[in-house]
């Protein structure tokens, strides 16, 4: 099938950039082109990794991070869609709510910092917090658009077929709106990841992947910088692909083979 | 027999616009039998599709009274099953959870509804494709599972708005000799909103040709055959040239 091999082939392509570029790295720190106090080469940088990898120091801080991470996105997440489903159908909560709504979507998460800090302190709470509330706006949007978004023919067919209020949300609403409310979440999950990191910059330290960064930046030991960056980064491409991996399977109506 | 057993009376329908109301359906009488098929045929600006939306329930007559059993219309109801130009499936839903969705608030048990559903499937040719997704059928297939929603519930009357307007001349043909066998089979009462004069003749035991603005019944025209028809039978042809002078006049 040509079609796939051309896919291969990309792929490969794909390499070229970021193999020149560890390549470039390499040689800038080897030939000590580049200040290797400020730029630490890619064995060194391994080797903290590993050295961090084998005293647990590693897995702690990622560990950390993630629950970070996974629970203010779940609280976010749920708050975020209840809200939008609250919304998406009913008009009278639209009118009470919406106006607010739209205004305070308009204030980016950083500018809460202050005022939550000053609510919920500078420990875990407020970490959670301010990346729940990150997370919040896009899962509300994406879930009260969807749901608006509803086909009317499609609900004239529920009329016509007598469905309840219950079984209108269950099998017309909620999946018609599955797409966007997917696309929230999805925004949702890399909004979570950069505000873990932001909160662990801004609120007390704690163990976190952030922490180790900012640890390094103190102790100024590059090398722990750029593995935590390279730490991050893989993060945000494998919460990526489960979330893209995630959304293929729950809407699989949308592309589906054909006979 | 019922001869009125979907009764209209005087029925008058006007949609407020912008500047006064909009005239779509001027004193509309008619009697339509227990298991008749009807064809009502018309130009665009009928008010064909809108007298199938009174009948189905998604509008309110503005004047005039609707009937079925001797039951006033009123709303929606299960009783009365319809299909749509567009076959309006739910896509997230396989091609058995549509037609089950017909089902959901029946007395039936789960076990009954499925076996429903199946037969339902069987009777339009798709039994086959019960767990595809809407997504993976042909216009015509998609058509055939509405056919078989609307039926599934067994209600009194059967409506259809334009069914196979959107399909091939070739899809078109097939299907409206489907619709004929499935008719005969259920002996079901069927109002077919059309625009398209073969189709009206060549399956209704009665065509209701309808004038526009505002949208009224220009006159009733009695096909005289017997079912099943063979389509190109010359008297469908004599009722057809017959109908189409009365548009070429207007």
């Amino acid at each position: 099938m040509p079609a796939q091999h051309l896919k291969k082939r990309f792929d490969l392509r794909g390499w070229v950039v970021p193999l020149g570029l560890l390549a470039l790295w390499w040689l800038a720190t080897a030939a000590e082109w580049v200040d290797t106090r400020l730029v630490a080469s890619p064995v060194a940088v391994a080797e903290a990794a590993w050295q961090a990898a084998i005293s647990g120091e590693l897995w702690q801080n990622l560990a950390a991070s993630l629950q970070r991470n996974l629970t203010g996105f779940a609280l976010g997440a749920s708050l975020g869609l209840a809200c939008g489903c609250l919304l998406g159908l009913s008009r009278l909560a639209e009118r009470l709510v919406g106006p607010t709504f739209h205004t305070l979507k308009q204030i980016a998460p950083f500018a809460w910092i202050p005022l939550l800090s000053a609510w919920f302190g500078f420990g875990e709470a407020a970490k959670v917090a301010f990346i729940s509330l990150a997370v919040f706006y896009p899962v509300a949007l994406n879930s009260f658009e969807g749901i608006r978004a509803t086909r009317r023919e499609l609900y004239e067919v529920a009329q016509v077929l007598g469905l309840t209020s219950t079984q209108r949300l269950f099998k017309l609403l909620l999946p018609s709106a599955a797409p966007a409310i997917f696309a929230g979440l999805h925004l949702g999950l890399i909004y979570a990841w950069l505000t873990t990191l932001g909160a662990e910059y801004f609120f007390s330290a704690a163990p976190g992947i952030g922490n180790t960064m900012i640890d390094g930046r103190e102790h100024f030991a590059m090398d722990q910088v750029i593995y935590g960056l390279v730490v991050v980064g893989c993060v945000g491409i494998v919460l990526n692909h489960l979330a893209g991996w995630i959304e293929k399977r729950a809407l699989a109506w949308r592309e589906p083979h054909h006979h | 027999m019922r001869s009125d057993f979907l009764s209209l009376r005087q029925v008058d329908k006007r949609f407020p616009v912008e500047d006064g109301e909009l005239h779509v359906l001027d004193d509309i009488s008619l009697n339509i039998r227990q298991g008749e098929f009807i064809s009502i045929v018309g130009g665009s600006g009928c008010g064909k599709s809108t007298l199938l939306r009174l009948l189905v329930g998604l509008e309110q007559a503005s004047g005039g009274s609707l009937q079925l059993d001797g039951a006033p219309i009123e709303g929606t109801d299960p009783e009365r099953g319809i299909v749509f130009q567009d076959h309006r499936l739910y896509p997230w839903l396989t091609v058995e959870d549509n037609v089950l969705l017909a089902l959901l608030n029946s007395p039936l048990s789960k076990a009954e509804r499925l076996q429903r559903v199946h037969e339902h499937l069987r009777l339009v040719g798709l039994e086959a494709f019960a767990r595809a997704w809407p997504a993976q059928l042909s216009g015509g297939m998609s058509q055939r599972v509405a056919i078989a929603r609307g039926l599934v519930n067994r209600p009194k009357i059967l409506l259809l708005d334009e069914p196979f307007g959107a399909l091939d001349a070739l899809t078109r043909a097939q299907l409206q000799e489907e619709l004929a066998r499935i008719w005969l089979a259920e002996g079901i009462t069927t109002v077919l909103v059309t625009h398209d004069v073969d189709e009206a003749v060549f399956l209704g035991d009665r065509v209701v040709v309808m004038q526009p603005r505002p949208g009224k019944i220009g006159r009733i025209v009695e096909v005289d055959l017997p079912h099943p028809r063979h389509r190109d039978h010359p008297r469908l042809h004599e009722l057809r040239s017959d109908i189409l002078r009365d548009f070429a006049r207007h």
